[in-house]
């Protein structure tokens, strides 16, 4: 049953990627982008990680979506790509340089080394809840209070930056 | 039971889509939407070896690669907002102003 679910998501994650670099209309692919992040919310939860995917709805395709098609709105592209490519072969090269990516993703993960970081034993049983909010909040609060506070920092950080940047000239 | 290197491999792909988009397109906004694709790809592979080894960590370190990447994509498209206005025009093959 599981292994239906995936397979049928993994399909849906990887065509709608291949939409979102395949389309010219930029909104269309932001569209794709949300279906794929949707995708992987449902592999979060097949993984157990409830946590994770509620994050994954509401941080993604939430918050930094609207943030995606509210640019795209202000912007109006999607005229960038219509003209000739002044570049097209160096981008027809992209295309075998991203195979041999994958295969060289694809040789580590089979590698000796790789193989060697396998648990020994059998992985331990998750405790009932693990990967649950519970846990992953006494996570965040406790083990991780302090990468957690300078998070905040971070975003201050951004938000400060944004206004910056975006704030006009007076005058 | 779904074995882990399923979502490995899945990872891989939409990790090379990301790569390939981000070569492949001229325009700066899709070429953010393919690197958010390559973030979560890298989160997935991570959650999936979180399961494997059994622990929760991995979660958290999830959490923390999307508030980064919130953080990134505001400053990011902030900055495209300004190129825009200053430039009325958007592709970045004609951003070469600080090449040497």
């Amino acid at each position: 049953m599981n292994l239906v679910v995936f397979f049928v998501v993994a399909v849906v994650a990887v065509a709608s990627a291949l939409a979102l670099v395949l389309r010219r209309n930029p909104i269309h692919g932001a569209l794709f982008l949300v279906v794929n992040l949707g995708c992987v919310a449902v592999l979060y939860l097949l993984l157990s990680a409830e946590f994770l995917a509620l994050a994954q709805v509401i941080i993604y395709a939430g918050a930094i979506m609207v943030l995606f098609v509210f640019a795209i709105m202000v912007l109006i592209p999607g005229k960038e790509e219509t003209g000739p490519d002044p570049l097209r072969p160096q981008r027809l090269l992209a295309l075998p340089l991203g195979a041999v990516l994958l295969l060289e993703i694809a040789l580590i993960l089979k590698s000796s080394v790789f193989q060697a970081a396998q648990p020994v034993a059998p992985p331990p049983a998750l405790p009932a809840g693990a990967g649950g909010i519970e846990t992953v909040g006494r996570l965040l609060l406790r083990d991780y209070l302090f990468p957690f506070e300078v998070t905040s920092v971070l975003l201050l950080a951004a938000l400060v930056g944004v206004l910056a940047l975006a704030k006009r000239k007076a005058g | 039971m779904v074995p882990e290197s399923y979502y490995t491999a899945l990872s891989a792909i939409l990790f090379t889509i990301g790569v390939v988009g981000v070569l492949v397109r001229r325009n700066p906004l899709v070429i953010f939407m393919s690197i958010e694709l390559m973030l979560n790809a890298a989160n997935l592979a991570l959650v999936a070896f979180g399961h494997r080894f059994g622990a929760a960590d991995a979660q958290v370190l999830a959490f923390f690669v999307m508030t980064v990447a919130a953080a990134e994509v505001a400053v990011g498209l902030a900055i495209i907002v300004t190129i825009f206005r200053l430039r009325r025009r958007l592709s970045v093959d004609e951003l070469s102003i600080m090449r040497w």
